[in-house]
């Protein structure tokens, strides 16, 4: 299974609408790296509103991606994080530090566009 | 009728199995879509250490009812290696896994009890129950 990454000027758009197997996730992971480097993008967005349950293994992958991107040269903005995904996340204990995060993705590429501006 | 359901954790895709399978009996108990999400949350956890240390083992999911509550419970249960320091696997931040450490600790804080017996060379058993409010 492949999460398609769409590619708008100079950002990438990514929807997680999938049920996140591990293997999934890690494949992920590269692929937006890949694509990063392939596109020279400054900026992604990852879309989690249909994301239903992230555990602490999703959330480490989500959090080297952040990282990782970072360590390329673009930034990256989680949006759309459901209620029940944030409380559980706080539940365990998991923090996503300096992590961009936005309501949805529209804020989400706004917020985007203030980091590489400012 | 009580419902019950075993999934065998013996790749990855046990991990996903167990967690739709926890997720819909939670939804037909009753839980509210937080509640759901621990629940579903708590089942990746402990399904996930099966796969990671021991390879295989299983994840049952079910009703219970006790002094006029509703609940779930989820028994992960494997032949594995057994942990060696009880003690320590609840510590926050713990990890041989190079993963985050919030994993058993984690699973303790998102439900209401927690049970964990382990035998060295044996195997381990991990019981845990959310009530419904």
């Amino acid at each position: 299974m492949r999460i398609p990454i769409l590619k708008l000027h100079d950002y990438l758009l990514i929807s997680v609408q999938v049920e996140l197997d591990d293997q999934t996730a890690l494949r992920f992971q590269e692929d937006v790296l890949e694509k990063i480097h392939e596109e020279g993008s400054r900026g992604v967005v990852i879309d989690l509103t249909s994301v239903e349950m992230i555990d602490s293994f999703i959330a480490k992958v989500l959090g080297d991606v952040v990282d990782m991107s970072n360590l390329m040269g673009a930034r990256v903005v989680l949006t759309g994080i459901q209620p029940a995904v944030a409380i559980t996340l706080i539940d365990m204990g998991i923090v996503l530090d300096e992590v961009p995060t936005a309501l949805d993705l529209e804020q989400g590429l706004e917020r985007l566009q203030l980091e590489l501006e400012g | 009728m009580q419902v019950q359901t075993h999934v065998d954790i013996n790749s990855e895709w046990g991990i996903v199995a167990a967690r739709q399978a926890g997720r819909k009996l939670a939804r037909e108990i009753g839980f509210g879509s937080v509640d759901q999400a621990r629940i579903t949350t708590a089942i990746s956890e402990l399904a996930r250490n099966i796969y990671l240390y021991a390879n295989q083992g299983q994840i049952k999911i079910e009703e219970v009812t006790g002094s006029g509550k509703r609940g779930m419970k989820i028994i992960a249960s494997d032949e594995g290696p057994g942990i060696k320091d009880l003690r320590r696997v609840m510590e926050d931040g713990f990890t041989t896994s190079g993963g985050l450490g919030a994993g058993l600790p984690g699973v303790k804080r998102l439900m209401d009890e927690f049970g964990i017996e382990s035998e060295q060379d044996e195997g381990t058993v991990i019981t845990t129950i959310k009530w419904l409010r």
